[in-house]
């Protein structure tokens, strides 16, 4: 096990250093920079925008301020943003934590709700239940997450049931420890829903597909016939067998959930790194952007290497020379 | 051969042939997903003739009457059919502050059928009939709407068609190369695959500098979308070619004397094309809910062009939202339009599935 994290760690060092290049290359094409709305302002001289220049490094080449970053990020400096004037890392912890709450509530939502609807649904195959709730798989898939958003900002206009966007209250800094609890829980109601039921749809298929074709393999045949009854079968050979995929596809679905969630935190207003991101982008303030990126990357990859030690530790068939082999 | 796969090799001249395959094809079809041929037929008829569909000209707006709602349509007596077969009640204004309308019963907007080019349309824009309510600029929602399918139905076929013959020459080359092409292609691959693709693309939206036409902004769209998109293609095409490669035919191809290049394009990747219609099918709505998104975000196609996207950014506006919800119409067409491709994709993929064919 020692062998295989250190050898996916190694792995990830130029998948990292990849993509920070490429965003780092992207962001240096973009016409123009932070300090070019500064430069059409007449009250601040020529040598101030000169100086600032200096100051951020924009003045030097492409490769000696990638490089410059990068030894910075070896020390967890992820640099100043430009427009705040603060410290990146501590601009993108705290919205970063509002990210990882929110998808990870969504996860969780989405699974409690499909496993067990996957697998009512594959039992009684072709059942009306079948036909309705596949059915609706498909609405919900197609769904987009933005116009879900809007949907729900309208229901929580409409209800008043729900706070109408944002992280927390305004007088969330009176509250007392508990009430700042149950206020977090309360704003994030809708935004978990919404994410999750994105990705429920899509679970909800799988489990299906996957009981379907477990249901008449040969083991499963060996349980009937020994007698078991139909509830230990499901339960015990079936599903044990049937949930493998889905340890990878958490994994791999954070890409899709980080994405969904920027989306979900521009519309609903979370203060989360999606919308981080969004007004970094907006205001071209490209240490802030290069650390968004690095940052979901980051979780990303982590999220993966999370998932391939579950997979492992799930599932007997599967031992890390062939989890790395993948 | 499967079933597409045949429906694309079949010269012209078996034309008949051909209609009798669309009309089986059709029989075998649920409902839902004539649903879906039906629905996206008529998008995309939208989106090549705007002008005619659109009753209004999607920029015209009329100052008097921002934030209308939707009209109601009545239809004539026989009597008054010399006006016209269709009328509504002119909105009026009861509350200028609020935005508040009301019909007036007393007055009457006749709507023409087939009329000066339009498939629908008033005697002037300043009388309009707004199926779809209008912005906070006064201009007709539908209209806006029917402009904006030529991008968001556009961006879809266009971004599909690049990123896949990216995805599948790559994925070809790289699975019957193998070596250090196949290695270099692949660590590319992954890094493309690891990255938080959204964040990515919202990274490289800056890229686009704001004085561009919008035509020039929906090709650059198109070009980070694809950019990001072949990857996860290339790589699965990588692995059915890979395993092609040892199979007898191309073996003989080879031995023939064929040369890579032949054997790359007439026996690897026919051999892997079923497949890829299916996952281009399924990969449809990512770009149009990828361009929608960066429109919404006034990232992407900007106003006064319309996108079904950046129709959308007005209910960003929590007040606009409460008070004109009828602004949220255009996320119902692009709803419709990924659902219709999640339908035809899915029956395309058990039509195709060898284990259960006809």
């Amino acid at each position: 096990m020692g062998r295989f994290l250190i050898r996916r760690l190694i792995n990830m060092i130029p998948l990292i250093i990849g993509i920070t290049f490429l965003s780092f290359l992207v962001m240096s094409l973009v016409p123009g920079n932070f300090l070019s709305t500064l430069k059409l302002n007449p009250r601040i001289s020529p040598q101030v925008i000169k100086q600032m220049e200096a100051q951020f490094g924009l003045d030097q080449p492409l490769w000696v301020r990638y490089l410059k970053w990068l030894w910075a990020v070896l020390h967890l400096n992820l640099g100043i943003s430009l427009a705040y004037r603060v410290n990146v890392t501590a601009l993108i912890g705290s919205r970063a934590i509002n990210t990882i709450i929110l998808s990870g509530c969504a996860m969780l939502f989405s699974w409690v709700i499909a496993i067990p609807i996957g697998i009512v649904v594959a039992v009684n195959q072709n059942s009306i239940w079948d036909r309705v709730l596949s059915f609706l798989a498909f609405f919900g898939m197609s769904v987009p997450n933005f116009f879900l958003a809007f949907l729900m900002m309208w229901v929580a206009l409409q209800t008043g049931w729900f706070p109408i966007g944002g992280s927390y209250s305004v007088d969330y800094s009176t509250l007392d420890f508990w009430s700042r609890i149950a206020d977090r829980i309360n704003h994030l109601i809708l935004p978990v829903f919404v994410l999750g039921t994105a990705g429920m749809a899509g679970l909800m298929r799988l489990m299906r597909s996957q009981i379907l074709e477990i249901k008449n393999a040969d083991f499963v045949r060996t349980a009937r016939a020994k007698g078991l009854s139909e509830r230990v079968v499901i339960y015990k050979h079936v599903l044990r067998n049937a949930l493998n995929p889905f340890v990878t596809m958490a994994g791999y679905s954070l890409g899709d959930l980080l994405g969904g969630a920027a989306l979900v935190e521009a519309v609903m207003n979370l203060q989360g790194l999606g919308l981080l991101l969004l007004d970094a982008v907006r205001q071209l303030d490209i240490y802030l952007v290069m650390g968004s990126v690095l940052v979901g990357t980051v979780l990303l990859l982590a999220g993966n290497l999370l998932a391939d030690l579950a997979l492992v530790a799930v599932d007997p068939r599967v031992d890390f020379s062939s989890v790395a082999e993948q | 051969m499967s079933a597409v796969a045949q429906l694309m090799a079949e010269p012209a001249a078996a034309l008949p042939v051909r209609r009798a395959a669309v009309a089986r094809e059709w029989r075998l079809a649920s409902w839902t997903v004539r649903a879906s041929a039906l629905c996206l037929t008529l998008f995309y008829l939208l989106a090549a003739a705007s002008p005619f569909f659109a009753p209004y000209d999607d920029t015209y707006q009329n100052r008097a009457m921002p934030d209308c709602p939707p009209m109601r349509l009545h239809v004539c007596a026989p009597a008054d059919w010399a006006h016209g077969f269709f009328y509504t009640h002119p909105m009026r204004m009861v509350d200028p502050l609020e935005r508040d309308y009301a019909p007036d019963p007393a007055r009457r907007t006749y709507v023409h059928l087939l009329s000066r080019g339009h498939l629908f349309t008033t005697d002037s824009p300043k009388d309009p009939f707004y199926l779809m309510g209008s912005d906070s600029l006064g201009r007709d929602l539908f209209s806006r709407i029917v402009y904006g399918s030529r991008v968001s139905m556009l961006v879809g076929l266009i971004g599909v068609a690049i990123s896949f013959s990216l995805g599948i020459t790559i994925g070809a080359l790289s699975g019957y190369m193998g070596g250090l092409v196949d290695n270099l292609i692949m660590r590319w691959s992954e890094i493309e695959m690891s990255l938080p693709s959204f964040y990515f693309l919202l990274a490289l939206a800056a890229i686009i500098p704001a004085g561009m036409s919008t035509v020039e902004t929906f090709f650059m769209i198109i070009a980070i979308m694809s950019f990001i998109g072949w990857a996860g293609l290339a790589r699965i095409i990588r692995g059915m070619a890979a395993s092609v490669r040892s199979r007898p035919y191309v073996e003989a191809a080879r031995a023939l004397g064929s040369s890579r290049f032949r054997i790359i394009t007439r026996h690897v990747i026919p051999s892997v094309l079923g497949y890829a219609i299916v996952a281009a099918t399924l990969s449809i709505p990512g770009f149009i809910l990828g361009e929608s998104a960066l429109s919404l975000l006034g990232l992407g196609i900007q106003e006064p062009a319309a996108s079904w996207g950046n129709l959308l950014a007005q209910a960003e506006d929590v007040q606009s939202l409460a008070r004109y919800p009828w602004i949220l119409i255009p996320g119902v067409f692009i709803f419709l339009t990924v659902m219709s491709f999640n339908f035809l994709g899915d029956h395309l993929r058990d039509r195709l599935d060898p284990s259960n064919a006809q």
